[in-house]
């Protein structure tokens, strides 16, 4: 779903064959070049639909922003179907009026996304330029003073996240991947059943797995709130999504290389250990990573089993202790000036953790399976060259000594 | 039956191949099945303790639970009967705002987007789907909200005849009254909860819609259509199962969205039909909002509600992979 690799197809040379058969063309065709034909009609239809706007806004005090920009759109899509008319059939009318329609679908998307970010970062600014709001925690900023953004920072979030979300990969990761590697070994019923389990728990609502954790951990077990209970949920929360993942990624990896490594005698879990696994290990990093992404973005369990405190507490296992997300939450639930900045600083702070997360995922899953960075190639090439000297110089393995016994 | 001629050999039985298993395999095969074992046993965990721990709360409620309107678990009047539908109401419309735009921006990246840009919007849709669902919270709360009460205002003063779009209460009588009775609605959450919907929803149908067989598409064009035409009579109906379990996926994600809720609406515990008016609730809110300082018998209460949503989305989820699963697109994943 969200894993996605570069599937190569060959690419023919097409001047050999020009003359014996004309291959295919496996280009799939998509075009930007609509907008280049139609772009007077586009400029029209725009300064006619910004008019209607401006004459709108004027003449009624109607609806807000949003409720113009609605007007102005359905006028821009009339105008431009308008012009379009002029000069082409029905048909053409309509294939160019739904290009725009869904064009303006991804920006309206697109918009409203660069929308968030900027807002969140914009009002988070404030907060931001200060250092304190790194190193300090928010016990000494009274609400009195709120609005004195040099005293006070989110540093016990973050020490917060680091270790609910090390406990959930902790216990996440090993699982998961195992259990994607029993998807991958298996072909009964009952993996069919976990897969169909697992796939159906990954758009399962986080706040089950913060509940559950609640009511196990800290109401029958008697545990405390903790970084602890709030990992375990985290945990449970990702689970699914890395087993997802990685089962995914672990069926793009060529059966030849299995197949090889099969008839070259080893054993199953050599074969895993040493040739699928160490094949997808982009995809399956690239997995953990967008799922640990998701967990620490996830504030619902979190404020079901950490609980919520302005101090330092660096022991998970005593004590409550807040998350980024959750404390983003809470301080701009609070409504107090201050806190409200700081709260958008704190969520502008998780989107670049977030951000740093998804780039260092991009540039990992756009390699592809199999793929070796230098380093590891040349490690590759000392244990082959290794081993090559190891079967050389044992005489007794090598067909040598049968070929001169004939 | 004619007996086998003597002298001539039995027929050859056939010969079952069985692997030894050596003891690293055997561990390792015990290993991994334990971990997918183990993996069922936390997920079923999940839903078995729920349904104990919402037990009591059942019993006491019997089958009222479903339709009762209110929640004061310590006089034993509570359910869902408010709070389900409520719940259903912010689901349906972030669904209506996130499917045609999820759709088009589907059918843009897959179909109309130059191939060098295609990725880069894969990537961002991506990156839409791994953005905090509290910072979409925070922005609907303080951004959004502000700027939709015109719309909210323009809907029921206009479209007040429709059931949905009436808002009760003075300021609906006229354009200019005041704001507060628009404000932490139904739609509004939805509004900010199809945000989160869309890159889930989008990745789902891009996917079924680029796997589109490059003949049927080239035949389209063959025969005369044009890129509108292609899309209507070949595209979308082989990403049909796409577009269903991509709806599907994010109505599942939509029911169980909880801060957005918490932080944005102001709940209410009876059936709020009117989706422009203040006032609503979803399952994830009330638990959020309620854990705290309710007593063993409310969180046992929490319990049931809780187990209701686990139900409603196994559901949903359940019958989103099968439908995606069993369409033409979606057999591979």
């Amino acid at each position: 779903m969200i894993l996605d690799f570069p599937r190569t197809q060959p690419d023919h040379d097409e001047e050999h064959y020009e003359e014996v058969s004309p291959p295919a063309p496996r280009r799939r065709r998509t075009g930007g070049a609509f907008f280049v034909d139609h772009g007077f009609d586009l400029a029209g239809a725009a300064i006619a639909a910004v008019s209607v706007m401006v004459l709108l806004d004027r003449l009624t005090a109607l609806s807000g922003l949003i409720g113009l920009f609605l007007v102005a759109y359905v006028a821009f899509l009339i105008v431009f179907g308008v012009l379009v008319s002029l000069r082409e059939d029905s048909l053409a009318v309509r294939d160019a009026v739904m290009t725009v329609f869904l064009s303006s679908a991804a920006l309206i998307a697109f918009a409203a996304l660069g929308n968030v970010i900027i807002y969140t970062v914009w009002r988070g600014y404030p907060a931001l330029h200060h250092l304190n709001f790194f190193d300090q925690d928010m016990s000494r900023s009274q609400p009195t003073q709120a609005s004195d953004l040099a005293i006070g920072g989110v540093s016990h979030a973050l020490v917060g996240t680091l270790w609910q979300i090390g406990i959930a990969l902790v216990l996440a990761v090993p699982l998961g991947i195992v259990c994607a590697v029993y998807l991958d070994q298996t072909r009964s019923r009952f993996a069919g059943f976990v897969r169909t389990v697992v796939n159906a728990m990954t758009a399962f609502p986080s706040i089950l797995a913060g509940l559950f954790i609640y009511a196990f951990w800290i109401l029958t077990l008697g545990f405390q709130f903790s970084g602890l209970a709030a990992g375990l949920a985290l945990s449970i929360m990702m689970l699914p999504y890395i087993i997802r993942t990685s089962d995914l990624v672990l069926r793009l990896v060529p059966a030849g290389l299995r197949e090889s490594s099969d008839a070259l005698g080893a054993p199953r879990w050599r074969t895993m250990w040493h040739v699928v696994l160490p094949t997808a290990r982009s995809g399956l990093a690239t997995g953990v990573i967008l799922g640990a992404a998701r967990g620490i973005g996830e504030a619902s369990p979190v404020l079901l089993t950490a609980g919520f405190t302005t101090y330092m507490n660096a022991n998970p296992l005593q004590g409550p202790m807040v998350s980024l997300p959750l404390e983003a939450l809470k301080l701009v639930q609070s409504g107090i000036p201050g806190w409200a900045e700081r709260g958008y600083a704190t969520a502008a702070l998780l989107l670049v953790v977030i951000l740093v997360l998804f780039v260092i995922a991009r540039v990992i899953g756009g390699f592809g399976p199999g793929h070796l960075s230098r380093r590891q190639r040349r490690r590759v090439e000392r244990v082959s060259a290794r081993t090559l000297v190891r079967i050389t110089s044992s005489p007794g393995r090598d067909l040598a000594p049968a070929r001169r016994a004939r | 039956m004619v007996p086998p001629p003597v002298g001539e050999a039995p027929p050859v039985k056939r010969r079952r191949v069985r692997a030894v298993l050596g003891t690293g395999d055997r561990i390792f095969r015990h290993g991994h099945r334990l971990s997918a074992v183990l993996v069922v046993a936390v997920i079923g965990a999940v839903g078995l303790f729920l349904g104990v721990k919402a037990y009591p709360a059942l019993i006491v409620a019997k089958l009222h639970f479903f339709t009762t309107q209110a929640w004061e678990p310590d006089a034993h009047r509570f359910g869902v009967g408010g709070i389900l539908p409520d719940t259903i109401f912010i689901a349906l419309v972030a669904l209506a705002v996130s499917i045609p735009i999820s759709l088009g921006l589907a059918l843009f990246i897959s179909e109309i987007a130059p191939r060098r840009i295609q990725r880069i919007l894969i990537s961002l849709v991506d990156l839409m789907a791994a953005v905090p669902s509290v910072v979409y919270a925070l922005w609907g709360f303080n951004y959004l909200q502000g700027h939709t009460i015109g719309v909210s205002r323009f809907l029921s003063t206009w479209f007040g005849w429709i059931p949905i779009f009436k808002v009760a209460g003075p300021s609906s009588a006229s354009i200019l009254g005041s704001a507060n009775a628009y404000t932490a609605s139904t739609f509004i959450v939805g509004l900010t909860v199809s945000l989160m919907v869309i890159p889930i929803q989008c990745s789902v149908m891009r996917e079924a819609f680029s796997q589109a067989p490059l003949g049927e598409r080239e035949g389209a064009y063959a025969l005369g259509g044009n890129r509108w035409g292609m899309i209507r009579t070949v595209v979308l109906p082989f990403g049909r199962g796409g577009v269903i379990g991509g709806t599907m996926l994010g109505m599942g994600r939509a029911l169980g969205e909880t801060i957005a809720v918490y932080l944005i609406i102001s709940p209410v515990y009876t059936v709020n039909s009117h989706i422009l008016e203040t006032g609503g609730n979803s399952i994830s809110a009330l638990i959020a909002t309620l854990f705290s300082d309710s007593s063993k018998f409310g969180t046992s209460a929490l319990m049931a509600a809780g187990l209701t949503l686990f139900a409603l989305s196994l559901v949903i989820n359940f019958g989103a992979s099968a439908i995606v699963a069993r369409s033409r697109s979606g057999a591979e994943s």
